[in-house]
């Protein structure tokens, strides 16, 4: 994957004023999974906070339990075997994990929707793309079909699609690729969500395809001002069009940042890792190096830091705690133990 | 991120930690080979083994105990007609005072002897056609496929029907005319593997060292579809023995005084309103566990076989 | 769409020509064959075989002449019964074994379907061990078998149901049982499996990341797409449900085509053997060919054929 990544500091610059309201709070999440193996802790203690119009990245290597905070956000967690174990979930001042099935499906697709990674397999191949954009229209709101047709093309022409009054008589197979993803997105919209969590929205699709997907995105969030959780792990991606970063490993959060903070001055061994993972066209001299291991089994979280393994930086501490969040900024927090006064000078780097 | 410390942060424990302890990463899953793999998991479904293992029973029974048995197969015994089950016959005998025990357990020869040779020519016939038309491809494959949707489309039991009403009923004409139509499923099974198998980067690579064809489909192509031909063979089998007795019925199956457990099903309808139930309790209890244990085998052996599920 | 339909239809012409033919050859192989000319049966019998098979001509205008008889819609004669002909049989029989067969299905595929989807819902649940449980003992269970079982046990023993003939719904109801078993069991399990498939699709995550209601789901999301590979085995069902009546009908003694064809085998009366088979084949083919074009229209992948594309 060769991913370019830019930076404009005036563009950086504006996007950390841009700020809005809190619109959601998720504090010390817990999603575990019953398996045949055991219980598989998959999210253990994730807390961030959302505000009105921003896009957060969350990134992480797969498993690290992305996908699963945002299907918990979504309330889409298979139960049983999943459980949210502990914490909550703050969605304008309603706590979503204590919602029942019927009050849960009033915000589903209402206030917070969802876009999924693979376009192919999103849309349901027996039924036309118009019946696929207009039923959660129609459940939510009771307008007529002749309104809601309306309203697809609507959304289809905001998405990029061509001759919406055609297409929507046409079944997913009929369209491309990236002509799918509009398509997923444009469901995604439809209902004119407060909240839109992007699961891999990129993946799938071919280089030249992401980039215009991600600039709708971009076009999107500038027209309607909906706030974006995106789940990657391409940094391409997070580059292009994150105002916030959260790094996750091994169901926990162990940095988060502004773009330019997580960027410029990463400082959790695992980010810096990460970074250094990729290509980068601005730093040619660089070696790219990869992060020797693979992240823990989380069947049985280790007792410490999650990263102590595989950390250059390791100390005896990490095996035995895990560390607590250091606040650097305002807006940029790390739990690590090299933050600690009594590692400093320990590593010369 | 927030944390309750129950353990105290000891200032000692700031210090690097030594490397090279614990950058050692142990294997935690000794690395099966396919079929190890595939055994393992097997024996995980409880099921499927009783199912095994009395298959093995079955198939070592029946060629034991008619050979053992002091009654004989076809030996007729008229003062003991239709006698109820008893210490002489487990089974009880039937109108003939022939001993059903006996001649249950030769029935179990005859449908383990048809189900088996049927899977075995099919799966001989299949493998031998599929491989060809799936790893030619082309116009080989496309004039192959066309005769194979014909053949499929002709409704099977009916032409069976036909050719044994043709043909002098036996063993051996009920195993030909079940596989004359039989092997045409098997066969696009095995097609459909080759050829998505045969586009894998591993053939490709074979390719590319000079392997010649024989060498590509005994190396690369068998062993990888071995896996879905196994378990449709343990799907023909039950079907074979389901279409003999199912013809011994109408029948066309094999003839008096040899025993299946169709024909002893067929006999004993006359009397099964009028009490002697063991005449055809027996028979149909062995065709239905026969069956159970060969669709149990063959459930296991697909999740067992079945590459996308392991872990 | 139309140029898969006809392509199907020829197929289906081909499919019957071949089993005419086949017949047609079959008949001429059996030593002794009824159509020697002096196999001495009924003189009125043997009149009607040679006016019917043109004996007196040569092999191939005998075979072109059997051809135009078998698209006029007319099998043949009977050799046991002089007053018989296949077509005879066929209009008496068929519509008894038409609504036992129809019967079957509506049971096998509604009971089935509706099986496989709980146990699907309900995964690893009590609901899908009982359903699967019943399941691989239906598939087990000859459908002969499973037929003297509840003869025995509902009309013996209990006395709840006549064992014999095709009079009342009570008459149907051991017959569509015995026969609908198997079949049900198929269904059950193959919409268990096809369901537990595409719940696990994106589609259906999304379906309910929109906050669709839960039976919304199931019903417009899941089970339509979950019936495609069960629409696929309806041919095949059809021919083992079609099988079935001889066996079903022989031993509950309804008088349908089932028992007719079984007392010609035994009698071996081969010209209703191989005029019956080719009606049969006739009617299985047909089916499969409808079959076919009803998953053309549930499906709307398959009307794609190369020509349509997309757009961007």
């Amino acid at each position: 994957m060769t991913s370019k990544v830019n930076y404009d500091e005036q563009q950086l610059q504006n996007l950390s004023t841009k700020v809005g309201k809190k619109m959601l709070e998720v504090q010390d999440l817990h999603v575990t999974f019953k398996t045949y193996g055991g219980e598989v802790h998959a999210v253990r203690g994730v807390t961030f906070d959302l505000y009105e119009g921003e896009t957060l990245a969350i990134v992480g290597e797969s498993g690290c339990g992305k996908s699963v905070t945002s299907n918990a956000i979504m309330g889409l967690i298979p139960q049983p075997p999943g459980k949210i174990s502990n914490g909550r979930i703050f969605f304008k001042g309603k706590d979503l994990t204590k919602l029942n099935k019927n009050a849960l499906r009033k915000v589903q697709g209402v206030d917070i929707s969802m876009i999924f990674q693979d376009p192919m397999t999103a849309l349901n191949p027996t039924l036309t793309v118009g019946e696929q954009l207009t039923d959660g229209l129609r459940t939510h709101k009771s307008i007529s079909k002749i309104e809601a047709n309306k309203k697809a093309i609507e959304i289809l022409n905001l998405v990029g699609i061509p001759n919406p009054e055609e297409r929507l008589k046409q079944y997913p197979h009929q369209f491309s690729g990236g002509m799918r993803q509009r398509i997923v997105i444009a469901i995604a919209l439809i209902c004119e969500p407060l909240l839109l969590i992007a699961d891999e929205p990129t993946t799938a699709l071919d280089v030249t395809i992401q980039a215009q997907i991600l600039e709708l995105f971009e076009e999107i969030q500038e027209k309607t001002g909906v706030s974006i959780i995106l789940i990657t792990h391409d940094l391409g991606v997070v580059a292009k069009i994150a105002d916030r970063i959260a790094v996750m490993y091994a169901g926990k959060i162990i940095e988060i940042g502004m773009k330019r903070e997580i960027f410029y001055n990463p400082t959790h061994p695992y980010t810096k890792g990460l970074l250094n993972s990729v290509p980068r066209l601005d730093l040619l001299e660089e070696e790219l190096e990869p992060i020797e291991g693979t992240p823990p089994d989380l069947f049985a979280p280790p007792k410490g830091c999650a990263f102590a393994a595989r950390c250059p930086f390791a100390m005896e501490v990490c095996d035995y705690v895990q560390p607590e969040t250091t606040y650097l900024t305002t807006s940029h927090y790390t739990d690590c133990w090299l933050q600690d006064e009594r590692a400093k000078g320990l590593f010369s780097e | 991120m927030t944390n309750i410390h129950k353990v105290e942060v000891k200032d000692e424990w700031f210090k690097p930690k030594e490397k090279g302890l614990e950058k050692v990463e142990t294997v935690v899953r000794p690395s099966l080979s396919y079929w190890a793999d595939a055994w393992r998991r097997l024996q995980k479904n409880k099921l499927a083994m009783i199912g095994l293992f009395f298959l093995i029973f079955l198939g070592v029974a029946a060629i034991l105990i008619p050979m053992l048995s002091p009654h004989s197969v076809t030996g007729t015994d008229l003062p003991n007609q239709n006698k109820a089950p008893s210490m002489q016959h487990w089974f009880g005998t039937d109108e003939l005072g022939r001993d059903v025990f006996t001649r249950t357990w030769y029935g179990a020869r005859i449908s383990l002897f048809v189900g088996l040779m049927a899977a075995i020519i099919d799966v001989t016939i299949g493998i031998i056609y599929g491989g060809i038309s799936g790893y030619k491809g082309g116009k080989v494959d496309l004039v192959m496929m066309r005769i194979i949707e014909i053949l499929y489309g002709l409704p099977h039991l009916l032409v069976v029907i036909l050719l044994l009403v043709v043909m002098e009923p036996s063993l051996t004409t009920i195993i030909v005319a079940l596989t004359i139509t039989g092997w045409v499923g098997m066969a696009r099974i095995v097609r459909g593997q080759v050829l998505q198998i045969k586009n894998y980067e591993f053939v490709t690579a074979s390719k590319s060292f000079g392997a010649g064809t024989s060498r590509i489909i005994r190396k690369n192509l068998l062993p990888n579809t071995m896996g879905p031909i196994i378990v449709q063979m343990t799907l023909t089998v039950p079907s074979a023995i389901f279409s003999e007795a199912f013809l011994s019925f109408l029948g066309l199956g094999i003839q008096a005084p040899y025993a299946s457990w169709g024909v002893m099903a067929n006999d004993a309808l006359p009397v099964i309103l009028s009490g002697d139930w063991w005449r055809l309790f027996f028979p149909a209890l062995f065709i239905a566990i026969t069956m159970f244990a060969f669709n149990v085998l063959g459930d296991g052996l697909q999740d067992a076989l079945d590459p996308k599920l392991r872990g | 769409m139309v140029k898969y339909i006809i392509q199907r239809f020829l197929m289906m012409i081909v499919t019957i020509l071949i089993i005419a033919t086949l017949t047609f050859f079959l008949m001429h192989a059996i030593p002794g064959s009824p159509l020697d000319s002096d196999r001495t049966t009924n003189p009125a019998i043997q009149e009607n075989l040679e006016k019917f098979y043109k004996l007196d001509q040569p092999l191939s205008s005998q075979y072109v002449s059997y051809l135009k008889s078998i698209i006029t819609f007319d099998f043949g004669p009977s050799i046991k019964k002089p007053n018989e002909t296949v077509n005879s049989l066929i209009s008496r029989g068929f519509p008894i074994s038409f609504e036992l067969g129809m019967v079957t299905i509506l049971v096998a595929v509604i009971s089935g379907v509706i099986l496989g989807t709980l146990a699907a819902l309900r995964h690893n649940g009590v609901v899908d061990y009982l359903a699967m449980t019943f399941a691989v003992v239906g598939i087990s269970l000859p459908n002969f078998i499973l037929a003297t079982l509840v003869i025995k046990v509902f009309a013996g023993e209990l006395g709840w149901f006549p064992a014999a003939t095709w009079q009342s719904p009570m008459h149907m109801v051991l017959p569509t049982l015995a026969l609908a078993t198997g079949p049900m069991a198929i269904i059950a399990r193959l919409t268990r499996a096809s369901m537990l498939e595409v719940l696990t699709q994106d589609y259906i995550k999304m379906a309910k990341a929109k906050g669709l209601k839960p039976w919304k789901i199931i019903i417009r999301y899941a089970l339509r797409n979950a019936m495609m590979p069960v629409v696929t085995i309806m041919g095949t069902m059809l021919a083992s449900i079609l099988t079935g009546t001889f066996v079903i009908e022989k031993i509950f003694a309804i008088p349908g085509m089932g028992k007719y064809f079984v007392e010609s085998i035994n009698n071996r009366d081969y010209p209703v053997i191989m005029g019956t088979t080719v009606f049969y084949s006739t009617f299985l083919v047909v089916m499969l060919f409808l079959v076919d074009i009803v998953y053309g229209i549930l499906d709307p992948r398959i009307k794609l054929h190369k020509k349509e594309g997309d757009a961007s």
